[in-house]
């Protein structure tokens, strides 16, 4: 399945989650902020929500420290 | 016309300023004209202004907005005097941020942070030993007031969730995120991009240690949407946030937000 992340080409291996695509790329969910297909997806719906072909994401993620 | 302290008088080709100053402040011992200091013997020319000083003593607020209208330009410190903003997270970044908005006076401040001051972030924070203890929204009021005494703050000293925000801050014109916690930095971009839609925001990820100075960037995500840093560097063992760089990232922030004020970087649309 291909997805558009953050304005690049992404394959992915098998139906994915939000939480699925964050995990695989490694990054913590409460430090994201993620935008599937223009809607800001809340945290708590990670893990319902499905990512499907041709789908829009856009993660933004956010380092400690201030 | 001239503008001499608070007040607008008639122009008299051949004055000095000594001789205003006599007239119209005779105690003072320091003489600008139109924002340089001269001689007391220098011919004012019409439009020109001058302001008189005893130093060693404390401005009224009307004397200061004067002082800073006359280095800012009426138009934009009108623009800066009527603008609020909302500086979230009082540490680093916050601290610093608030001292430069304080400085160029902004009209209105909300400074929010649950936190007291402890020895461990004077490595990097705008408060002094003295101040250990004590609530940062309440130690930061007493110094920007030191810096700008007419200011308009509101200080919230709880600590904040993400559903508690837009009760807060939607009607701010700048929300500065200066959080340390990468939870709560994301957890307001979100509020912002949801529940916040007319707040411009400049948010910060990246920028511990003593990296490049030029790898802090402002990027903006969208229209009205910045983030400040190099969305790297994060805070760990080994890796410490320090003034310097941390003063980097937080100068671009306030930066960006007075840009947004006078209308040159994009807000929300």
């Amino acid at each position: 399945m291909n997805i558009t992340l953050n304005g690049n080409n992404k394959s992915l291996q098998k139906k994915s989650s939000v939480l699925d695509l964050l995990k695989d790329l490694q990054l913590t969910p409460e430090t994201v902020v993620v935008e599937l297909n223009t809607t800001i997806i809340q945290p708590d719906s990670y893990d319902s929500t499905d990512i499907g072909e041709g789908d829009q994401v856009e993660i933004i993620r956010f380092v400690g420290g201030g | 016309m001239l503008q001499v302290n608070e007040q607008r008088i008639i122009f008299h080709s051949g004055t000095t300023v000594g001789e205003l100053a006599k007239k119209y402040k005779p105690t003072a011992d320091l003489f600008i004209l139109n924002g340089f200091p001269v001689p007391v013997d220098t011919e004012v020319l019409d439009g020109d202004t001058c302001t008189f000083i005893q130093k060693g003593v404390t401005p009224s607020p009307d004397e200061f907005e004067i002082f800073l209208t006359a280095r800012h330009t009426p138009g934009i410190q009108k623009k800066i005097k009527q603008s609020t903003v909302a500086i979230l997270g009082l540490g680093g970044l916050g601290s610093a941020v608030a001292g430069a908005m304080a400085k160029i006076g902004i009209g209105k401040m909300l400074l929010s942070d649950y936190d007291v001051v402890e020895p461990s972030n004077l490595n990097r924070q705008h408060y002094f030993v003295d101040q250990i203890g004590m609530l940062k929204t309440n130690a930061l009021r007493d110094n920007i007031l030191r810096m700008n005494p007419s200011l308009s703050l509101e200080l919230i000293d709880k600590r904040l969730t993400e559903q508690v925000l837009p009760g807060l801050f939607a009607d701010v014109d700048v929300l500065i995120e200066c959080f340390d916690d990468p939870a709560m930095k994301a957890a307001t971009l979100r509020s912002i991009l949801t529940r916040m839609k007319n707040v411009a925001y400049v948010g910060s990820s990246g920028m511990a240690g003593f990296g490049e100075n030029n790898a802090i960037l402002t990027r903006m995500e969208r229209p009205g949407i910045y983030i400040v840093g190099d969305e790297t560097s994060e805070a760990r063992p080994g890796m410490g946030l320090m003034a310097p760089r941390v003063g980097i990232a937080a100068h671009h922030q306030a930066n960006q937000a007075l840009r947004i004020i006078l209308g040159v970087a994009k807000g929300r649309e």
